[in-house]
């Protein structure tokens, strides 16, 4: 029992101590790391990342994936710079109506022609890259700056960035749903044992479709963000969003296979992820090492190689001893 | 009869993939009822109970429920309408609290959320009926399975249903579990809800049954009061064989001289593992045929397990050739010169997209394969001489198993372990699912194999395929050895009797 305990507060916490450690760190060697600047910028890029990792959140706790987010997301920041000059309504319209839709096409794919969902959502990752670059005519689409709509990416309100506020409002809500509606509670029923939640009377099918949906949906506003912030639809962004979504997930405690996961922590996933990525920036910027771009990737890889990794053994350790 | 039915099925059929599974069954329950609904493996009582609760759909037939004609899609509807299951494999979400396994499908909400406050007070309410106290917030799967089935029970009770079902309720849970198991079922009968009960163990139908109802090869072939049918009727109806029958030959086993059969070769003392495999003690000698007879969950397939450490025995010794025998895996067993031929093809036999050939040297592999290479040539001459001594029909080695018949598959997988050079093979149901042809060719090959020095164990549930097969039957009930005949006692009478009501003491 006490084994069994101890796992799950490692996985409950540990991403939460090593947020805090990160933090610590950051703020002991780095003037300025802590700093109103700092902070608001690291809030202000991330939150982008933490809509799409709130909904492949919810997708890997059904057991399934989502790889099509970040083309979706770029999808949706084309849509979104299109509908810019009507303001910033019209926008974020634009943008997570072409991510609900996609996310729907998933869904379909994989309830009804019981299409993996590794293989159905890479196929459309390719389609719906391929419709942004076609839209946008293979270059950026420029976005109105006189409507206001780049207020939903660069603008404060209350002090604090838009774009934070508006992924603070979803983690909210994708809190409550998660742990205080049936649908949620259905969610990592289905990821838990889709057979027995059928059995259980649970609409999986259904369930599983919310998830792609949602997915999608929160893909699209995360496109949104994306045009507002960079003043202009980006066809060619997104790539690598998925893993570092999977990545922010799967670090915040989600089982990967599905049945158990937490939105909170995913949340605390994401930061952990982008300070990570701050943190070497710093350190690029206090000329003790030059580290490229490429070398953030292979380290951001090899942290989600060794969470994976400590993660499959503690879920070994659980089951091996019920 | 007419008002007090609460649930009619009749004439229902069902197929899949052409083949019967139900034909014409029909299955009534009163209110306020425990019905036993009794059946070999594959009589259709899992999908008689499938196509009630909508998980199957029915091909024909007539089902009504508390008066009105039912035709159930999904098996929330059932579950709406108030028929509730438990399956037999637990059908919870393991990682999930017990409140949430007890409560999906009918959350408490306030304020349009859930109210999780409530919802851990009603969890522990219905489990405090199984005097059963249990931290609700903690996953099921940190706990025994005695309390997931009470929890899976819980569940299915909480619905308020008109008809529980219960398939193997008590296959997990030991006797005083069992007992509280009871008393919920007749709390349950005396506020009118019916219960269908499935099992196998016979003294419990006659503890706690009101009526049963016998199902055997997809037909409903006996309804009948639980007090006016005996034990041993019971069996008989379930086997399909009259008391006392006497027939000439019904298979392809021919009689074979016990003088000719060698020193023991396998023995085993007292194995015990679980509630599965209480005590059982066998032996078998070179050259012979052993058979196993029982009912469903009489622990065969399971010794058969521990012989070839595919499970861990908790008790017990074995002997082979002699020497003591411990196994460790099946790796071990089979290097000590052991087969097992499985009882599901499909799911732990055949690789249906490899090759005959493929499929026929797996468990070769390692003598074949040289530093991890394997030699085709050496493969290929043991596979053609096998291909010719089963008389295997295939176009050729290259052949994919799964476009052969179940007959030549089984072949190709008895050729797997016989290419092994086993001593001691254990044929688990072999000619299950083999049209008659086929199943005489397979048991005259078992007999030859035998009549060549090789050990056979066979379980079987055909009664005629153990007596006039196996040169020694040993009878197993609810985990027990209860009875060792030798061939020339070996009647369906008394397999019948030992089956439905031997005890250990018999046995010695």
């Amino acid at each position: 029992m006490t084994r069994i305990h101890l796992a799950r507060m490692v996985g409950s916490y540990g991403v939460l101590i090593a947020l805090a450690l990160l933090i610590l760190f950051g703020y002991l060697r780095y003037e300025n790391f802590l700093g109103l600047f700092n902070i608001m910028s690291v809030l202000r890029y991330n939150s982008m990342f933490a809509l799409v990792a709130l909904g492949m959140c919810f997708v890997i706790m059904t057991g399934g994936i989502d790889l099509s987010v970040g083309t979706v997301a770029a999808l949706g920041s084309v849509a979104a710079a299109y509908a810019s000059p009507y303001g910033p309504v019209a926008g974020v319209v634009a943008g997570v109506a072409v991510g609900l839709v996609v996310g729907l096409i998933n869904a379909v794919m994989i309830t009804r022609m019981h299409i993996m969902p590794f293989i159905a959502t890479l196929a459309s990752m390719l389609a719906a890259s391929g419709t942004a670059l076609l839209l946008a005519n293979n270059r950026s689409v420029p976005v109105s700056y006189q409507s206001g709509f780049t207020e939903l990416g660069q603008g404060n309100f209350i002090g604090l960035p838009i774009p934070a506020i508006i992924a603070t409002i979803a983690f909210i809500l994708g809190w409550l749903v998660l742990n205080y509606t049936a649908t949620g509670r259905g969610v990592l029923a289905v990821g838990g044992s889709e057979e027995s939640a059928k059995l259980m009377g649970l609409p999986a099918d259904r369930i599983k479709t919310l998830a792609y949906v949602a997915s999608g949906g929160l893909a699209g506003l995360a496109g949104v963000v994306l045009a507002a912030q960079f003043g202009a639809g980006q066809p060619i962004e997104g790539v690598g969003w998925e893993l570092f979504a999977i990545a922010s997930v799967v670090v915040g405690g989600t089982l990967l296979t599905g049945g158990v996961g937490s939105v909170g922590a995913t949340l605390a996933g994401v930061l952990l992820l982008g300070i990570l990525f701050t943190v070497l920036n710093f350190e690029n910027g206090l000329g003790w090492i030059s580290l490229s771009a490429y070398w953030q990737s292979v380290i951001r890889g090899a942290f989600l190689l060794v969470v994976v990794i400590l993660q499959a053994r503690l879920v070994a350790g659980e089951t091996t001893r019920t | 009869m007419g008002e007090d039915l609460l649930l009619a099925m009749a004439g229902v059929d069902k197929r899949f993939a052409g083949i019967p599974a139900l034909i014409g069954a029909s299955f009534e329950v009163r209110r306020g009822e425990v019905h036993a609904l009794i059946g070999q493996n594959g009589a259709g009582k899992s999908t008689l109970i499938k196509v009630l609760t909508g998980y199957h759909k029915k091909d024909a037939g007539s089902v009504s429920f508390d008066g009105k004609p039912f035709e159930v899609t999904s098996p929330q509807q059932a579950q709406a309408s108030g028929i509730s299951t438990i399956y037999q494999e637990i059908n919870l979400v393991p990682y999930r609290s017990i409140t949430e396994n007890i409560c999906l499908g009918r959350e408490k909400r306030r304020f349009g959320l859930l109210d999780w406050g409530a919802m851990h007070a009603e969890a522990e309410r219905l489990l405090a009926r199984f005097n059963i106290k249990a931290d609700v917030r903690r996953p099921v799967m940190e706990f025994s399975t005695a309390t997931q089935q009470m929890v899976a029970i819980a569940r299915a009770i909480g619905f308020d249903a008109k008809l529980v079902i219960m398939d193997e309720p008590t296959s997990s849970l030991d006797e005083r579990e069992v007992g509280v198991l009871f008393d919920v079922i007749r709390q349950l009968k005396a506020e009118g809800v019916s219960v269908v009960f499935v099992s196998h163990k016979l003294d419990e139908l006659y503890a706690v049954c009101d009526r049963v109802t016998i199902m055997r090869d997809g037909r409903t072939v006996r309804v009948a009061e639980i007090s006016g049918i005996g034990k041993l009727d019971l069996v008989s109806s379930m086997l399909g064989r009259e008391i006392a029958r006497v027939e000439g030959h019904a298979t392809a086993f021919t009689d074979r001289d016990p003088a000719k059969l060698g020193e023991t070769l396998f023995a085993a003392e007292h194995l015990s593992a679980g509630s599965a495999v209480r005590d059982v003690s066998f032996s078998i000698r070179r050259g012979e045929i052993a058979g196993f007879a029982g009912l469903l969950g009489a622990g065969r397939t399971e010794t058969a397990r521990l012989a070839f450490a595919a499970d861990k025995r908790s008790g017990g010794t074995m002997t082979l050739g002699g020497a003591p025998y411990d196994p460790a895996s099946p790796i071990d067993a089979i290097a000590a010169g052991l087969g097992f031929c499985t009882e599901d093809r499909k799911a732990e036999g055949i690789v249906p997209d490899m090759s005959v050939a493929e499929n026929m040297m797996l468990a070769l592999m390692p003598k074949l394969a040289k530093s991890g290479i394997i030699d085709e040539a050496r493969q290929r001459v043991v596979v053609e001489k096998f291909i010719k001594a089963l008389s295997i029909k295939c176009s050729g080695p290259n052949q994919k198993i799964r476009e052969l018949s179940g007959g030549n598959q089984q072949k190709v997988l008895l050729g797997r372990w016989l290419a092994t050079e086993p001593r001691l093979l254990i044929l688990d149901e072999p000619t299950r699912g083999i049209d008659v042809g086929a199943k005489g060719e397979i048991q005259a090959l078992i007999k030859s194999l035998a009549d060549d020095g090789l050990a056979v164990l066979m379980i079987s549930s055909e009664l005629e395929e153990v007596i006039e097969g196996a040169d020694r039957v040993f009878v197993l009930r609810e985990g027990l050895t209860v009875s060792e005949m030798t061939r020339a006692e070996a009647s369906e009478d008394a397999i019948m009797a030992a089956m439905a009501e031997g005890s250990p003491e018999a046995a010695r």
